[in-house]
Formats: C-alpha cells, sequence, structure tokens
C-alpha cells in the first residue's frame, strides 16, 4: 500500500469518529500547549534577569563583605568609606568605583509620601552603572564631601511625589530631614516585577548622617576592561581582607551573576518543561489506550482487508499513521495553544514569557514520537491478527 | 498459467486449543480446475470452514501439501500469503464484508490498493466490474444506501477486480431473499462462464448446491462424496 493512501485511510478512520479523536487529541494538545508555555516563561524569566544584570553597566564587579551565597544571611558591615578610597587606589581610578549604603525611607512632598528606597552613594555611580540622569543634575563629588542633602529621584518616585509639577528644585523630606531635588533619572521600567525606578539617591555621607551610621553595605567597581577583571577582583578582595583580617569579603562579576542566575532559571526552565512532558505522556497514554480500542472495533475491517491481500505491515502502518495522525494534528494545535497562551501571558502578567523555536520543533518532535510509542503496540496487534479470527469477529 | 487453479493433497489441519488437538481437517485431497464450478456441503462441523479458509490462503495446513494457482503455500510468510490472496483468490461472505462509509466504487477497488494501483486505475477497473454485476449506476453510494443484493454484488465485483483464479463463496446466499439470492447466483454462475474463473461455493442450501456442476459433500473433517469422483473410491475414505 502506498503512504499516500494509507494517510487518506487513517484520516477517514479519525473522521468517522469525530469527538472520539478530538478528545484523545485533546491530551496532545493540552501536554504541548504546556510544554510550550512553561518554556516560554522560563526563557522569558531568564532573558529579563540577565538584560537586567547586563544592564547594570559593562564589567561591572560588586564587592560585599560576607561570603555571598544562597541562603546565608547577609553579615554586619565593616566597610567604610576609607575602604572605598583604598579600592579606587587598587583599581586605578576612583571615577570607577562607587558605594552604597541602602536604607528603605518615607519620602514626602507636600501632602504626598511615598515608602522607597533610599541609596546613599557617591557621585561616581552614574558612571559605574551606566545610569545617566534624565534630567537636571547628579551630585557632585563635592556635594558628597559637604554632606549637602540633594536628591536624584527615579520615574516613579517623582510621579508619585509630583504628579502635576516639575520636581527639580523642589524640596522632599525623606525620614523627616530635608532635601532638595537636583535631577531625575530617565525611566528603566519594570523587570519581573520589580520596580527599578522605585528608588532615590542621596549623597553617602548625607544618607550615614540620617541613618546615624558610618558603615558602607557594598561597593561596586566598573573594571577598566573584561579580560584583567578575575586579576583585579583578586587585588580588590585581597586588599580588604588586609584591612580587615577577621572578615571574609565576596566579590562577583557581572558575569558570575549571569551565569548563576543562568544556570539557576535554565534547571526552572528544564523542571517546568519535565512537568509538562509528564502531561504529554499521559496523552500518548491516551492515544494508546484510543488506538487499542479502535483495533477492536475494526477487527471485521482488519480480516476484510487482509482477506483481499493487506500485508501485517500495511495494517500496522495503518493504525501507526492514525496514532501519529492524532499527536501530530494535535502537536500542531498544541502548539498553536502555547504560542497564543504564551503571548497572552506576556502581555496580561508581570510574568515576561519568550517562545523559543526550539521549545517549538521539541514539543513537536516529542508529539510525533509519542504517536509511534504509543501507537506501535496497538498497531502491531492489529498487524499481527489472525484473518480467520478476525473475520468471524462481531 | 496451466495446470489446476487449486490442487490439495492430504491435506490436514489440526487446532490447539487449550491442550486439546481438535483435527477439524483430516487429510483431503482435492482438485479445483480452472473454470471449474464446485459447491462444498456439509453439516456444521463438517470441516467446510476450515477447507474454505485453507483454499482461500487464508490459513495453513498443519500437513500436506496444498497449492494454490500452482504455487505452494508451505513456508510463505503472512506477508507472501497475503500477496499471493491478492493476486488469485477473490471472496464473497455472507456478511458482504463491506467497508462502511465507503463507496461502492471505492468498497470495489479496495483489492488494487494492496496491489499498490494507482487511484485513477484503481476506480476505472472497480467501476468497470461494477458495471459488470450491474450496479454502473450505483458508483458512489454507500452499503448502507443500497439493498443486500446490491451490497452482495458490490461483493461480487471487489472479489473479481483483480482478476483471481478462484472465487470463494461462503453462503454468499445467506442473507438474501430466495429471489435476490437467485439473481446473485445467476450472476455468478453468469461470470464463471464468462470469465473462466473457478467458482468454489460453500453452502448448505441443497438447492444452491445442486446448481454447481460438481459437488463435494464434507463429513467429519473429511470428503464424504465428490461428484466428480463417483466411480472412484472417494477420498479419506470414508466409511
Amino acid at each position: 500500500m502506498r503512504l499516500a493512501e494509507a494517510w487518506r485511510v487513517a484520516l477517514d478512520a479519525l473522521r468517522a469518529n469525530r469527538l472520539r479523536s478530538a478528545l484523545t487529541m485533546l491530551g496532545v494538545i493540552i501536554g504541548v500547549g504546556a510544554v510550550v508555555v512553561l518554556v516560554a516563561i522560563g526563557t522569558g524569566a531568564k532573558n529579563e534577569v540577565e538584560a537586567q544584570v547586563e544592564g547594570l553597566g559593562s564589567n561591572l564587579m560588586l564587592v560585599v563583605p560576607g561570603r555571598l551565597e544562597f541562603g546565608s544571611a547577609p553579615s554586619a558591615s565593616r566597610l567604610s568609606l576609607r575602604d572605598a578610597d583604598a579600592v579606587a587606589e587598587v583599581v586605578g581610578d576612583p571615577r570607577r568605583v562607587t558605594a552604597t549604603v541602602a536604607s528603605g525611607e518615607t519620602v514626602r512632598a507636600g501632602g504626598r509620601e511615598r515608602f522607597t528606597t533610599v541609596q546613599g552613594v557617591l557621585a561616581t555611580t552614574p558612571e559605574v552603572f551606566d545610569r545617566p540622569v534624565g534630567r537636571g543634575r547628579y551630585f557632585t563629588e563635592s556635594d558628597v564631601r559637604t554632606g549637602r542633602r540633594v536628591a536624584v529621584l527615579g520615574a516613579t518616585v517623582a510621579r508619585a511625589l509630583f504628579p502635576d509639577r516639575d520636581p527639580i528644585g523642589q524640596q522632599v523630606t525623606v525620614a523627616g530631614v530635608r532635601f532638595r531635588v537636583s535631577g531625575l533619572f530617565a525611566p528603566l521600567g519594570q523587570s519581573l516585577g520589580v520596580d527599578r525606578d522605585d528608588e532615590i539617591h542621596i549623597p553617602i555621607s548625607a544618607a550615614q548622617r540620617l541613618l546615624g551610621v558610618d558603615r558602607v553595605d557594598g561597593l561596586a567597581i566598573k573594571a577598566p576592561d573584561r579580560e584583567h577583571i578575575d586579576d583585579l577582583r583578586a587585588r580588590v578582595v585581597a586588599e580588604l581582607s588586609q584591612r580587615h583580617p577577621d572578615t571574609e569579603f565576596s566579590a562577583v562579576t557581572q558575569e558570575q551573576i549571569l551565569g548563576v542566575l543562568g544556570d539557576i532559571l535554565g534547571v526552572l526552565t528544564g523542571v517546568l518543561a519535565a512537568i509538562a512532558g509528564i502531561s504529554l505522556l499521559v496523552g500518548g497514554v491516551g492515544v494508546s489506550n484510543i488506538m487499542l480500542v479502535s483495533v477492536r472495533e475494526r477487527t471485521r475491517e482488519i480480516g476484510l482487508r487482509k482477506a483481499v491481500g493487506a500485508r501485517p505491515r500495511d495494517i500496522g502502518l495503518q493504525f501507526l499513521l492514525e496514532a501519529v495522525l492524532l499527536t501530530t494534528v494535535g502537536g500542531v494545535l498544541g502548539m498553536g495553544l502555547g504560542v497564543g497562551s504564551s503571548l497572552l501571558v506576556g502581555a496580561l502578567s508581570p510574568v515576561p514569557a519568550s517562545i523559543t523555536w526550539w521549545s517549538l520543533a521539541l514539543a513537536f518532535g516529542v508529539s510525533a514520537a509519542v504517536g509511534i510509542v504509543f501507537g506501535v503496540a496497538p498497531a502491531q496487534r492489529a498487524g499481527r491478527l489472525d484473518p480467520v479470527v478476525a473475520l468471524r469477529s462481531e | 498459467m496451466t495446470g489446476p487453479a487449486v490442487e490439495a493433497e492430504r491435506v490436514a489441519r489440526t487446532y490447539r486449543l487449550e491442550g486439546f488437538s481438535v483435527r477439524a481437517l483430516r487429510e483431503v485431497s482435492l482438485t479445483v480446475e480452472r473454470g471449474d464450478y464446485v459447491a462444498i456441503v456439509g453439516p456444521s462441523g463438517s470441516g467446510k470452514s476450515t477447507l474454505m479458509h485453507l483454499l482461500g490462503g487464508l490459513d495453513r495446513p498443519t500437513s500436506g501439501r496444498l497449492r494454490l494457482d500452482g504455487r505452494d503455500v508451505a513456508g510463505l510468510s503472512p506477508a507472501e500469503l497475503a500477496r499471493l490472496r491478492n493476486e488469485v483468490i477473490g471472496f464473497v461472505f455472507q456478511a458482504f464484508h463491506l467497508l462502511p462509509r465507503t463507496s461502492a466504487v471505492e468498497n470495489v477497488a479496495l483489492p488494487l490498493v494492496y496491489r499498490g494501483l494507482g487511484a485513477r486505475k484503481r476506480r476505472a477497473a472497480a467501476a468497470e466490474m461494477l458495471e459488470r454485476v450491474g450496479l454502473g449506476h450505483r458508483l458512489t453510494h454507500r452499503p448502507n444506501q443500497m439493498s443486500g443484493g446490491e451490497q452482495q454484488r458490490v461483493a461480487i465485483a471487489r472479489a473479481l477486480v483483480t482478476g483471481p483464479s478462484v472465487l470463494l463463496a461462503d453462503e454468499p446466499t445467506g442473507n438474501l431473499d430466495s429471489a435476490t439470492g437467485e439473481s446473485v447466483l445467476h450472476l455468478l454462475e453468469t461470470l464463471n462462464a464468462e470469465s473462466g474463473v473457478a467458482v468454489v461455493l460453500v453452502t448448505h442450501d441443497r438447492d444452491v448446491a445442486a446448481r454447481a456442476r460438481r459437488q463435494i459433500a464434507m463429513r467429519d473433517g473429511r470428503v464424504a462424496s465428490d461428484s466428480a469422483q463417483t466411480d472412484q473410491e472417494p477420498s479419506g475414505g470414508t466409511p
């Protein structure tokens, strides 16, 4: 029997039981759709996190006291601004180093208020993090030295406190202390549901006085080039360890962060795909089940076909194609469902979804394979039926 | 091709059922010449169905030699046997066995599908065959849109579309009223005379059997009598 003929026969058989075919397909549709959607969400999350880390600026290195591990509590910082100066010596360029002390505080202006992240930082911050000011100006080195009370607002804070006037030159109070707004950041938008515009920057000296501390939470360094970044990291850690012999320091580069996050999200994506794969497997069992029913129902037809000259493999091929047709048509519809759902999730929720061609190819390939794997047993059973017995069956 | 259409030498068929051996057919020798018209009669359990399955190549003998159109069925794989059936045998069943939801012309063309013929050639051959059985006006009708007599004519067309040497008809009139049955038998006889296909008819109806040129009576897995050998000792040696 020609292959085209076998396809036609398989299609006719599926058409004869439309509802049953559709319900059997549904299992595959949901399985394939789930694979596509979950992989899209996993990939989207990974892309977004990576974009965010890369958006921090190139060749960036973060230094914090304590060990940077998941699950370990942050240790109390013994870093100070003098350490920042020492690290700037090591790097050889003070413009490439910034320090930060952060706290959640309520910021007020007029009758309005907003609880936001207050970052006390050095004047070099816009350069180190590649984050230029949108309007107005950032504070200067002398502002930091004198502890001047000036603030640069993120777009969300600016909108919340000054919905109808220009914030530049206006007064805001941070934890009850007055600051003058000198500039506004350009909006960065959201990533993974976190608003990156919900913060204000003030000189670190002013922040330390405001919080009553002289510590620094962490340092950030923009390395001059990528090749020597590991060497630089070692020298920075060595310098800090020498200054604070009883404290451990961690310095991570952007690449390391990307690597770790990429690994975690890769595993997450894999787990999601595996869970969805299970539903695809269940769909395959459904296909196998319905094919066995179909073989039993059509035993007499099989007997007749054999009597007029169908070989075992002709019959086997017919039923195998029927199973493969069920799963591949289901697979294509499932891809449609998956792509549609991914677009919907991406549009309607903060969860990013990025459809990848390999997840589509994988889902389709797996669904076709499921049809073959789960169709083989019923097809073999059909092919091996004794024509005499088959013709006699009711 | 010369030689007889079917040649059976001391053919036996034993079934094994849960440890028991059932000897359905005991050493039957039988020759069906080309163009012959043979009726096989006998009570149920006499082995006539088993003989029919063997003659049709649906089953293989446990012992003895069976040649269909000169080809020995021993040692043929299921696939080779299927090919032999396709080329040499045409079946007509009591219950018609037409595919539902499938037009008359496609039902008739079915054996040609397994011969690997293209759709257009199949359709042309099937339509011509339906014309010959008097159903040229019913090509696109489905089985459920046709009478029993018409369905059996479609089945006969399907059996003959491949140009077989033997047409095996198992109680072809069993599901039909006598008038319709008569016309179906008449059709079989006409085709037998015109095309030279050997017709082997299995029936328990004495009147149907009496129309054949030769009658073979089966009993207890043996040939009890054969009208072609009345002057000889019956094969199998019944008492």
